[in-house]
């Protein structure tokens, strides 16, 4: 276990690094560690005030994204589960795009408007999913949500398209997913949001070992099961609010990064979900770096680099949980 | 009295039939108690009653002196540990962690089990003769050995009271009878067992008392010898049958084919054993 805590300090370390360096302006690492220490020379700039807030914001963005997925998949026992599949992240984008066109919504109301827009997709897609006394089936829940999760995007263009309001019109690069207006005061509204929803699941992981077994055992073993499950549904919606609301859409986090996890530690969620947070934020910095140094000096949105890896493992998956 | 049922009734749709009619059901410390009855007879809903899964519409369910509503279930896991008729082994589980997860009702939230969590955790292993599958994934094992895992999960719990329900189930002879032997063990060492089977005769062998349901109401409750009568059983199970007893003298039951003389009378002599 030592030697795995050493090797992802060193992971988390590398790609902070490497998030500071890379980009339109690459810098060397010296340049980074004199403007991060002393905040002195021409680069302390870009390194303090641009690149240090987006890294750490992609960093706690991915963590989140992925510990929901992770949370999502023990509470539906499938490994296909995951915000943006069952469309909270739709949700959440048109709880905040309706905030934006009623332009009434400071910055830290939006995420607000996010989570009940998620919420608000959740209880759609699970509404959809029972049928009345049948037991809940994983793969219609998936369908459902991106039934749910297609509506809700149609309804964003529909606004987008006929709303006036001046926030709009950057509305449609935002939701595609990016870090690019990533800032301190993001960083502190993301963080506001996250820090009490990520503590309760974790709180909870031994409930989430409870669940993954299936509702009845869990409820031998101790679990209050309708409790927890209300919990997931909020706490998942809380973060994949905030995610959406500082950065916009950005799936398959929670799918790609709880299944390379689980490849090598034990399903326990006490060390499974810290686990999965540090490697989702890793996962989530590099994609950006990927981001604005591919087609440099332009920027892909960085829901593009995390679709281009998550579907096929999605359809890898898919091909194997139906086997 | 750990387990309790007083006269219950429960109906799983508002309108619908009811699934038990008045039926009452007790087990204490140190008895082994069987439940036994044709296919939707109700033996599972008097257990889902039991353990607070269902809604009573009339009567009273007790866990240790207390009505089983009130019982978080958290307390009522350290009561009552429960292997139910089925669970998937869906993840790639290690068995001692499956194991240890019976004793996430006795854990706080965060802290690490305890020297008293891994002893229970050892000694469940051990009582269930699957020390050496301790590093075995759950989803490698044979049926036989994930039943017993449960069954040591369940253990682990520190429980009063041991609910089974149809343990043996696609077991074989060894498997079935090492299964019914454990269960009879533990309820001499004082817990209050409870074991929904089909094996009218594994019953007779081990239970103290049996509870007969058919139709949702309760047709019998005795020992053995009360409750195993050809007529009753006949009746109740729709198919003639013979009763003769092993030498210790728990009844045995023998369907009868369509072949066999109708006129069998109550007792066949016990087979003698060829020299």
């Amino acid at each position: 276990m030592s030697v795995r805590i050493v090797l992802l300090t060193l992971l988390v370390f590398a790609c902070v690094l490497l998030g500071l360096s890379a980009g339109a302006v690459p810098l060397p690492l010296t340049a980074v560690w004199s403007g991060l220490i002393s905040g002195q020379g021409p680069e302390a700039g870009i390194v303090r005030d641009l690149r240090a807030p987006r890294v750490v914001l992609a960093f706690l963005v991915g963590g989140s994204l992925a510990v929901s997925g992770a949370a999502l998949q023990a509470m539906i026992r499938n490994p296909l589960a995951e915000p943006y599949l069952l469309g909270l992240s739709s949700g959440a984008g048109l709880g905040a795009v309706i905030a934006i066109a009623s332009e009434a919504a400071s910055p830290w109301a939006i995420p607000l408007a996010a989570f009940l827009g998620a919420l608000a997709a959740v209880a759609l897609v699970y509404r959809l999913s029972v049928v009345s006394g049948r037991r809940l089936d994983p793969h219609v829940l998936l369908l459902s949500g991106v039934v749910v999760g297609a509506f809700a995007g149609a309804l964003m263009s529909a606004i987008m398209v006929l709303s006036d309001a001046p926030g709009v019109r950057n509305a449609f690069l935002w939701l595609l997913g990016g870090f690019g207006t990533a800032s301190w005061r993001a960083l502190a509204v993301f963080s506001a949001y996250a820090v009490l929803p990520l503590g309760v699941l974790l709180f909870h992981a031994r409930s989430l070992d409870l669940l993954a077994l299936g509702d009845e055992p869990a409820r031998h073993l101790g679990a209050e099961v309708d409790r927890v499950r209300r919990l997931v549904y909020v706490c998942t919606a809380l973060l994949t609010a905030a995610s959406v609301a500082t950065c916009g859409i950005v799936g398959f986090v929670g799918l790609v990064v709880p299944h390379a996890v689980r490849i090598t530690v034990r399903p326990l969620h006490r060390s499974l979900l810290p686990l999965v947070f540090l490697v989702g934020g890793c996962f989530l910095v590099i994609a950006d770096v990927v981001s604005r140094t591919v087609v440099r000096p332009l920027e892909l949105p960085v829901g593009v680099i995390t679709a281009l890896v998550g579907v096929p493992l999605f359809a890898l998956l898919l091909r194997r949980t139906l086997a | 009295m750990i387990l309790a049922a007083r006269d219950i009734a429960v109906r799983y749709r508002a309108g619908g039939p009811l699934a038990l009619n008045r039926v009452s059901c007790e087990v204490g410390r140190a008895q082994l108690v069987a439940v036994v009855g044709p296919n939707g007879s109700g033996k599972t809903t008097l257990l889902r009653a039991l353990l607070g899964l269902v809604p009573v519409e009339q009567g009273l369910v007790l866990v240790d002196g207390r009505p089983v509503g009130q019982w978080p279930r958290r307390l009522l896991a350290r009561t009552v540990g429960v292997v139910a008729q089925q669970e998937e082994a869906l993840l790639p589980l290690r068995v001692a962690d499956a194991v240890m997860m019976g004793r996430y009702a006795h854990l706080g939230a965060l802290s690490a089990p305890a020297e008293r969590d891994r002893a229970a955790v050892q000694s469940a292993l051990e009582r269930c003769d699957i020390s050496d599958l301790a590093d075995r994934s759950v989803d490698s094992l044979s049926g036989g050995e994930w039943k017993r895992v449960r069954v040591a999960r369940a253990l682990a719990q520190e429980p009063q009271a041991l609910v089974l329900d149809e343990p043996t189930a696609s077991l074989d002879i060894r498997h079935e009878m090492e299964l019914f032997e454990l269960v009879r063990e533990l309820v001499e060492s004082g817990l209050a067992g409870l074991v929904i089977t089909h094996h009218l005769n594994l019953a007779a062998r081990f239970a103290h008392r049996i509870v007969l349901l058919s139709r949702g109401e309760l047709v019998a409750e005795g020992t053995p010898a009360e409750v195993l009568k050809r007529e009753t059983l006949t009746r109740t199970f729709e198919w003639p049958l013979a009763i003769t007893s092993w030498r210790d003298g728990s009844p045995q039951v023998v369907p009868l084919r369509s072949s066999d003389p109708t006129s069998q009378t109550d007792e066949i002599p016990p087979r003698q054993e060829a020299p």
